[in-house]
């Protein structure tokens, strides 16, 4: 019983002092929490950025926080419990816009804060209309794109080229892919329906469009497994599983190239999203000079392109692209693997912001509506 | 007793009964019970008596051998198609059941009516003195009270055969010579056979019509309980039936049911020879503290006698029982009524003891 | 057992009681005088007191999180303070209209948005409001971004306009020194509580400005204006008011002001700080440009002209709704009461249904197949009771999502047992069995993560019943099933209750485990709960989904023990 307590004591105090000792170091060593993916795609951040910085900043430390699927939420939280422990996040772009609109974003001054190009170019023309929302810092394109079964193709058929293809299932057959949610799934829908690109957002604007959407995935609903994690499409598609399906390219890419997977590309129709950082609002200023001076680091031009070395997202800087190399382990070039190959990207949409950002709830209570009939 | 086993209304024919396969738990076991017989299995934990009990009830099977049941072998028949009524040890009523729940359990489970159900009912409560019982629950009645009912519902069908298993071991001591009356009682009245287990002597000598002791998977002495208390076979069932005063020696003079014995101490002293057959043979000899008489009066003139130092004397009421130091042996118990005449001895008095040899058993050493 | 002694006692105390309380006619006295009742209540007290002090980690543990966390939830989903928080005069202003006929609210209630919003764009909470008000209707998110983003221009035109009357209009001092003075300090305090309603802090502290009365009596709205700036200006911006130029909204204020006759009229006498500009303003209003908000504002956004979105607004301008709740059963408030939603949007209802029916669903295979694993859990010798136990606890040595992720593997298509199947020919290779990404993986895997919480407390009861049981009631003459079921299964029932709450109440709020193998027909209404916690950022709607998960559970618990009964459940002997 003694023993116990004291045991229960100490290590109360243990922990407390820990506390207190993690607290204290924070400060001290200049060690700041980011907020990533995890994944390769961190690992392409370790190794282009901050990796890089460390070398030239011995005292900043490190941590990373693998929460960007919940980074809103969790911001939300941390804003509300007054206790802001991340220094810097890594969001998709339609996300910085809503914790920008939240208030939970600082706003960015791209010119002020950000380094120029190589050639004197001002950083907000060297990100051009990538710059969206006012909080947001771009660091690469990635696209929302199909890989498929290159074994599974049927005898005498072309491979998969076009968007259509995976609404086919005469020529097609076998099991799809979608993300189980409305957004991309909705315009390719109206796209296969005989909407023009052009119209794609008007259309779906109407409660008629949507249910035109709705009425197109329908007719492939049987054949469809919906994903919530981007490395599920990939997880299917090596177990045979499913014949086509969506996901993000970088990841099709490692399960081509890195792991020899029977997987063919299908561009036709890919959406474009972005993926950059937000700076937490309401951090305390020596903390907020760290950040700044790490993103203006790791945003110019010669970083975004030396992570296109690790992964094959764009670079978000004009002035980046004649810099993309090849790959870091592997040598081969990198540029044919870009979503924004010139190759690659004959049909494309960019994810579109503004329109997901009114419509978002609406469509998708109809779209879950529609899933869970 | 029987002639055949066929005869008995329940009879085990070289039952063995052996758990791992290693070592018996019951050694060749034969046994003859009579219709309307109350017999008692008596003995210590481990010595196989409860295990023989649930062999006749079907919970156990027989390694090898039969038992019969009515002339009937019933190796393998199921329990509940044997129909034998059972007491367990903790009495095992249906604690989610009602009193009378629990004794139309074993009429419901035979299809019968419910008037006919009820009216058996109330005659097996009223025969336990329960009548107004029947819509407790188990839990709400006492220890004896349960006891009752666990008895009632063990009769309720009228089970030509019943098994108590230490029916009585949980109760307080007053209640449980209650309750021992109260079955006997019973049990005769109905006429049913009854098979009891007990490792309590007092219960199994004062409830049975003959009792079985059992030591080490056998019966060691099969009678009624007078000849169990008076003519114990051996040395086992004289220890273990009642209190018992031991000496060992060896036979130096044996002439029909006469032996002289010579202790260890060098003291002689008269015996019946019941389990030795030779001069010379190591003997324990067994002698009931009642039967040590002090008023060499009452002795034939060529009696032996030893000498004895008071010890201890201890008051119990209805006897004094007075602890002795004889021929060597500190434990040497004498009681004796508390009659006006009787003395009281004081420790360290010396007296002179002797006894009748009849009541004195060379039993094996 | 212990549960029939306990009972026992309390019929032996309420029996003494009563006794106590009947054998006397006056109070029963203790030794020293004082009433009996009292010293016993003293002697008690300590003793309760020192209970409760050891119980005190623990409560304040569970207050801290359980109460609380629930009490949030419970407040979170009827809560709505953000719209009188944000656009405090337009509400006031929506009062008048009631939106049944289509016009929009007249102007009043156009300029009331226009100061607003104006706070609510420097503050950057207009946005939050936008967010809030489009999960009831689409588009009103990027109505007030884009509203807030141009609410500059609708105020710079009164700017030019009074710059252009007088130059000493541009500089902030001018402003400074004529709303200086004293008397104002109500308006003041007024304002400070609408921006600290609004942003959700203090906004204490001094703002080097004090207002004049007079001037306040003369140019109300400007006076209004000029105070949100100042407070603005000196506690969010820690500037100091008397350097810097005042914002838009004050120079129309001003305008809105002088456009009305008696304010010209009473400014005629007035001769102190400001008396100039403010004549010259008053001798260019023939140049004052129209004011008219409604136009302005439709400019910016055409939304602003759409009465539905007005509609809106003044459906969940009350500090608390039930707008999320209605919601969260498929319906949505109209102004004329509460609606059905489109049947396109209904989903939540089936949710809940679907939830419960599989979670009784998952409830019943863990008792058939638990029962009988706990069952010879209890009755094998202990050494083979402890490896089988081992087994039955495997499983919770494993993460979550470890153990989900490796039935995926098994119950794919081209998984472990259709493989198996197809190999031992019992099905078609081309017509494998879809065991996942429905609700029979979801029922299978559930089962299987939620099977040792209904054996274990089946086998702590089963364990306390004696084999005796079975035995006295075959020796009565039942058969083995009869047994079992009439004496055994009886008795095992709280074990029953015990482990179906257990798996039940945790099967509704799993959404991992669903997510992962459930496809789109075996997720739970948990699943809709995450999604508006992590991805909508609706927690409103989740609360109230929660809440009425929470209702359901109690209900159902209720429900049980009015069936069952509560005290049938048991966790061991």
């Amino acid at each position: 019983m003694k023993l116990s307590k004291i045991l229960l004591a100490t290590s109360a105090v243990g922990v407390a002092t820990a506390g207190l000792a993690y607290a204290g170091g924070h400060m001290a060593t200049g060690s700041f929490t980011l907020v990533s993916w995890g994944g390769a795609y961190q690992a392409s951040q370790t190794n282009a950025y901050t990796n890089p910085y460390s070398a030239n900043n011995p005292g900043v430390e490190f941590v990373w926080d693998e929460s960007s699927a919940e980074a809103v939420a969790k911001l939300r939280a941390m804003n509300e419990a007054g206790n802001l422990t991340w220094d810097l996040v890594d969001v998709v772009a339609s996300d910085a816009l809503r914790l920008c609109d939240e208030g939970l974003a600082m706003e960015i001054d791209a010119d002020e804060m950000l380094a120029p190009a190589p050639d004197g170019t001002s950083a907000s023309d060297d990100f051009g209309d990538l710059l969206v929302g006012d909080c947001f810092i771009p660091q690469i394109v990635y696209s929302t794109t199909f890989g498929y079964r290159t074994d599974m193709v049927p005898d005498g058929v072309e491979p998969p080229n076009d968007i259509c293809d995976v609404f086919d299932l005469e020529t097609y057959p076998g099991m799809r892919s979608l993300e189980s949610r409305p957004i991309n799934n909705m315009e390719w829908a109206l796209l296969c329906d005989g909407v023009a690109k052009a119209d794609v957002y008007d259309v779906l604007a109407t409660d008629e469009g949507q249910e035109q959407a709705l009425a197109k995935l329908d007719t492939i609903r049987d054949s469809v497994i919906w994903w919530n994690a981007g490395a599920d499409t990939p997880q299917l598609l090596a177990d045979g599983e499913i014949f086509i399906g969506s996901t993000y390219n970088g990841r099709l890419f490692s399960a081509i190239v890195e792991q020899n997977q029977p997987i063919g590309m299908m561009w036709d129709a890919q959406v474009f999203d972005l993926d950059g950082w937000i700076v937490p609002a309401g951090l305390p200023e020596d903390r907020l000079a760290r950040v700044m001076d790490f993103v203006n680091f790791a945003t110019d031009t010669q970083r975004l392109a030396d992570q296109a070395a690790y992964i094959s997202y764009g670079p978000a800087r004009l002035s980046s692209a004649p810099l993309v190399g090849n790959h870091a382990e592997l040598g081969i070039e990198m540029a044919p693997h870009m979503p924004t190959d010139p190759n690659n990207a004959k049909n494309t949409f960019l994810y579109n912001y503004e329109f997901w950002a009114d419509y978002r709830d609406d469509i998708d209570a109809k779209f879950q509506a529609w899933l869970a009939q | 007793m029987f002639d055949t086993a066929k005869d008995a209304f329940v009879a085990f024919e070289h039952v063995q009964k052996s758990y791992d396969g290693e070592t018996l738990v019951v050694k060749d076991l034969n046994l003859q019970i009579g219709q309307g017989e109350f017999l008692t299995m008596l003995g210590p934990s481990g010595s196989g008596k409860t295990t023989c009990l649930m062999m006749l009830a079907g919970f156990e099977t027989a390694t090898h051998g039969e038992i019969l049941l009515q002339g009937r072998p019933i190796n393998n028949i199921p329990p509940h198609k044997r129909g034998i009524g059972m007491v367990f040890q903790n009495y095992a009523l249906f604690p989610h059941m009602s009193v009378a729940e629990n004794l139309a359990f074993p009429l419901e489970v035979r299809g019968m009516g419910k008037s006919e159900r009820e009216g058996k009912i109330k005659r097996a409560l009223d025969m336990v003195q329960m009548g107004d019982f029947g819509g407790r629950r188990p839990a709400q009645l006492s220890g004896g009270q349960q006891q009752r009912i666990a008895l009632a519902r063990a009769l309720v069908f009228e089970p030509e055969l019943v098994l108590m298993d230490e029916p009585l071991g949980a109760l307080d001591k007053q209640l449980r010579e209650h309750m021992q009356f109260e079955i006997t009682n019973l049990a005769h009245r109905l006429g049913i056979t009854t098979v009891y287990v007990t490792h309590d002597q007092t219960e199994a000598l004062t409830m049975s019509d003959r009792v079985a002791v059992f030591d080490d998977g056998r019966i060691q002495q099969l009678d009624p309980p007078d000849v169990l208390y008076e003519q114990p076979q051996n040395s086992f069932v004289a220890q273990f039936i009642g209190e018992n005063n031991t000496l060992s020696g060896v036979v130096t003079k044996i002439s029909g049911d006469r032996c002289v014995v010579k202790l260890d101490s060098g003291d002689e002293i008269d015996a019946r020879p019941v389990n030795v057959s030779a001069v010379g043979d190591r003997t324990t000899v067994s002698i009931r503290p009642e039967r040590v008489e002090m008023d060499k009066r009452r002795l034939s003139p060529d009696a032996h006698t030893l000498k004895g130092e008071v010890l201890e004397f201890i008051y119990m009421g209805d006897i004094f029982r007075t602890r002795l130091r004889v021929a060597g042996s500190e434990d040497f118990i004498i009681k004796t009524r508390n009659a006006p005449d009787q003395k009281r001895l004081t420790p360290g008095t010396q007296i002179e003891i002797g006894w009748l040899p009849e009541d004195c058993r060379a039993l094996d050493a | 057992m212990a549960r029939a002694n306990s009972r026992l006692l309390k019929t032996n105390t309420s029996d003494g009681d009563r006794m106590s309380d009947t054998t006397n006619s006056g109070p029963m006295l203790a030794a020293d005088g004082t009433p009996l009742k009292t010293s016993l209540a003293r002697a008690l007290r300590r003793q309760k007191l020192r209970a409760l002090m050891l119980i005190a980690p623990l409560l304040a543990f569970v207050v801290l999180t359980f109460v609380v966390p629930i009490g949030s939830m419970l407040f979170r989903s009827v809560e709505n303070q953000i719209v009188s928080g944000t656009l405090p005069e337009t509400v006031e202003a929506l009062d008048a209209w009631h939106g049944q006929d289509d016009t929009l609210p007249d102007e009043t209630v156009f300029q009331a948005l226009f100061f607003d919003l104006f706070r609510a764009a420097e503050a950057k909470e207009h946005t939050k409001l936008g967010s809030r008000l489009n999960y009831e209707r689409t588009g009103l998110s990027s109505m007030f971004r884009t509203t807030g983003r141009g609410i500059d221009d609708i105020g710079e035109v009164f700017q030019d306009w009074l710059e252009d009357a007088d130059p000493a209009f541009k500089d902030g001092i001018t402003w400074y020194e004529m709303l200086s003075g004293t008397g104002g300090e109500d308006l003041i305090q007024e304002r400070r509580a609408l921006w600290a309603n609004m942003v959700g802090e203090g906004f204490a502290g001094d703002i080097g400005f004090t207002l004049s009365g007079e001037i306040a009596a003369l140019l109300p709205q400007t006076a209004a204006a000029y105070s949100d700036w100042a407070i603005y200006t000196a506690v969010a911006d820690e500037d100091v008011v008397s350097e810097e130029d005042p914002w838009e909204a004050v120079y129309a204020a001003l305008a809105l002001d002088l456009a009305r006759p008696e304010t010209a009229f009473a400014l005629t006498s007035y001769t102190g700080v400001g008396a100039r500009p403010l004549a010259n303003a008053i001798a260019a209003l023939p140049s004052l440009p129209q004011i008219d908000f409604r136009a302005a504002f439709i400019e910016e956004n055409d939304g602003w002209g759409n009465i539905e979105n007005w509609q809106t607004i003044k459906i969940y301008s009350p500090d608390y709704t039930t707008g999320y709740f209605l919601n969260a059963i498929d319906m949505e408030k109209g102004l004329e009461g509460v609606n059905a939603r489109p049947e396109n949007q209904q989903l939540y209802i089936k949710l809940f249904v679907r939830t419960m029916i599989m979670s009784l669903i998952i409830t019943g295979s863990c008792i058939f197949l638990g029962y009988p694993v706990a069952w010879l859990l209890a009755n094998l010798p202990v050494r083979s009771a402890n490896v089988l136990m081992i087994l039955v606890l495997l499983p919770f040595w494993t993460s979550l999502l470890v153990r989900t992720s490796a039935w995926k593997v098994l119950l794919q298509q081209q998984g472990v047992i259709n493989d198996i199947l197809v190999w031992l020919g019992f099905v078609d290779d081309a017509n494998r069995l879809i065991l996942m990404n429905n609700s029979t993986g979801t029922i299978i895997a559930m089962t299987h993560i939620l099977l040792p919480f209904m054996i274990l407390p089946l086998y702590s009861v089963m364990k306390t019943i004696p084999p005796s049981y079975l035995r006295a009631a075959k020796s009565l003459g039942a058969t083995n099933w009869t047994a079992f079921w009439r004496v055994y299964f009886p008795q095992s029932v709280p074990g029953i209750g015990a482990g179906s709450i257990l798996v039940f109440i945790l099967a509704i709020g799993y959404y991992i485990t669903p997510e992962i193998v459930g496809g789109t027909d075996g997720v739970f209404i948990s699943n809709r709960i995450a999604y508006h916690i992590s991805s909508s950022l609706n927690w409103g709607l989740a609360a109230a989904l929660g809440s009425i998960l929470l209702a359901l559970v109690l209900a159902l618990y209720w429900l049980y023990d009015r069936i069952v009964g509560i005290d049938n459940v048991k966790l061991g002997g």
